[in-house]
């Protein structure tokens, strides 16, 4: 070797996931109170996981088409119709992804020329800003403030558009902020799109998941199909995620190059997971109502609770994420993390592990049952006592 | 059905001041619309959920399928509270199809409930016949698994 790496040196550069290493310290105690997970504590509905154990049982173990089963494909083109009122062809718009972070990959390489600008916001998903490294972009970095609540607004858009610019890469509603677009927010970022013909790569994931208002999809706004990636899929609100099951909508050309890079690299999205899926789309409102209503609940109770220790929080109105703001308090994300951790048993992640002005803030899942949400609440009202007595001396 | 009912349906004990935060109201206001329920008796009451499998001699509990003779007027009502003041009976329900009423009784043992089917249920004027079985055991009582204690296995920190 002589020393030298063999890992190719732009992978190399990648850094690791500021949530990996997190999860590393967590994972070496016991009994903790983890508001740190980014999954839905629900496990998929009955039903969901009766369909894929017949599916199992009547032998289907195969390849299905590459763009995916075509009864998924369908159910796929009813539900996005019916429920964000945009119509995509079963046969040549849809393509079914290992969930949407193999979309999101796919879709950048498929679009992006090398040197060509994504912005995206911050604080975002993890994968956001390497994936755009990896398909050869340059990613543009808007951050997000809690006194706009963390939306994205035209003006910081226009600010960060440059002639170089080729997509714009959206999660709304957001993880880790939980913040969400409104019907306005929508049409003056459609019609931003529009002004500078940029491509629009919208990561709808968590679009079920909405409290104060139903969600707004980029995909309703007339005239935005043509340029628009519109990424959705089954494990947040349908709490699939071990299924792996996503997808993407987008024009025919698109997506046939999409179908290129998905069938050279992955085949086919899992058989029994699409089985699932299927199901899921065609009769899985109630579930998804009864989870909605639980996390609501969940939600509120934060949000009180922060509110009783004078911790300031934006109104989180979508995903199951909540995002205080611990700034004040003298210490850090990542030390009031590891503190709360070690003193008190609860797991919560810095917010800058989701983006450099996520810095004083803490990324709180309320994917865990009330019980846990009570106690995990109950310990941080001790915890922040402690430091503001500490921060006195 | 109502947020704040839903709510103690699940757990009645969780505290007035809890249920505020969860449906972004004050605790005055979650009392009064318990109290309000309790008065419109839409609230009955409030139990623990007992495994009676773990208790040390819990008794026995027989599940009645009763039939009756309707009567002309008022049909099954007359008879169906008569049966459902006895303090044996703990549940009762009208039934459609082989038999009218089923009764869920409990005794102390099996020869207590023997005792009060033959002597004191069959006896009664209406009652046409009986079928009496015992509960060997619980699985699931009012949608809650007796048995199973599900352990979170996610990981405890993901993206």
């Amino acid at each position: 070797m002589n020393g030298k790496s063999r890992v190719a040196a732009h992978v190399k550069a990648l850094p690791f996931s500021g949530i990996r290493k997190f999860f590393d310290i967590v994972a070496q105690r016991k009994d903790v109170i983890s508001f740190g997970v980014g999954e839905p504590d629900f496990d998929a509905p009955r039903a969901v996981r009766d369909v894929a154990k017949t599916s199992l049982e009547r032998g289907e173990t195969h390849y299905t088409s590459n763009r995916g089963d075509p009864e998924l494909r369908r159910a796929i083109s009813r539900y996005v119709a019916r429920q964000f009122g945009a119509t995509y062809d079963p046969d040549t718009e849809i393509l079914v992804t290992v969930g949407v972070s193999e979309a999101i990959d796919i879709a950048l390489r498929a679009v992006v020329n090398p040197g060509d600008e994504v912005i995206y916001h911050e604080p975002c998903f993890v994968s956001y800003r390497p994936t755009i490294i990896m398909a050869g972009g340059v990613p543009v970095c808007v951050e997000t403030r809690r006194e706009d609540q963390f939306r994205l607004t035209r003006a910081m858009l226009e600010k960060a558009v440059t002639p170089k610019t080729r997509v714009l890469m959206l999660n709304f509603p957001c993880n880790p902020t939980g913040a969400v677009l409104l019907q306005k927010d929508v049409e003056d970022i459609a019609d931003f799109c529009a002004k500078h013909d940029l491509l629009l790569l919208t990561d709808e994931i968590y679009a079920e998941l909405t409290y104060e208002s139903k969600h707004v999809s980029f995909a309703s706004i007339p005239g935005m199909k043509e340029r628009t990636i519109f990424l959705h899929g089954m494990s947040k609100a349908w709490a699939m995620t071990g299924f792996r099951i996503g997808y993407a909508c987008a024009p025919v050309e698109i997506t046939e190059n999409l179908m290129k890079l998905h069938q050279y690299a992955i085949m086919s999205a899992p058989t029994t997971g699409q089985m699932a899926a299927a199901e899921a789309l065609d009769h899985g409102d109630e579930a998804v109502a009864q989870m909605r209503a639980e996390y609501n609940r969940r939600r509120n109770y934060l949000i009180a609770a922060f509110a009783e220790m004078g911790i300031p929080c934006h109104t989180p109105a979508g995903a199951f994420y909540a995002f205080p703001y611990i700034g004040d308090l003298g210490i850090s994300a990542e030390e009031f993390a590891l503190r709360f951790l070690e003193e008190k048993g609860v797991a919560v992640v810095p917010g800058d592990a989701f983006g450099a002005c996520g810095a004083g803030f803490l990324r709180c899942a309320y994917a865990t049952s009330m019980d846990n949400v009570r106690e995990g609440m109950k310990r941080m009202a001790e915890f922040v006592a402690e430091i503001r007595a500490e921060q006195k001396k | 059905m109502d947020e704040l009912l839903n709510i103690l349906k699940t757990s009645a004990r969780t505290s007035d001041a809890d249920i505020a935060k969860m449906l972004r109201t004050t605790p005055a206001e979650v009392a009064a619309r318990i109290a309000a329920y309790e008065k419109a008796g839409t609230i009955r009451g409030y139990r623990a959920l007992i495994n009676a499998d773990h208790l040390p001699d819990d008794g026995v509990t027989a599940v009645i399928e009763v039939k009756v003779q309707p009567e002309k007027e008022g049909g099954f009502d007359r008879i169906a509270k008569r049966i459902s003041a006895f303090d044996e009976v703990v549940n009762m329900y009208l039934m459609s199809g082989k038999y009218d009423l089923l009764l869920f009784v409990t005794g102390r043992n099996l020869r207590e409930v023997a005792a009060f089917v033959s002597e004191r249920l069959a006896t009664l004027d209406g009652v046409l016949s009986t079928g009496t079985h015992f509960m060997l055991k619980t699985y699931k009582l009012d949608g809650v698994l007796m048995d199973v204690d599900k352990t979170d296995d996610r990981m405890q920190v993901s993206p």
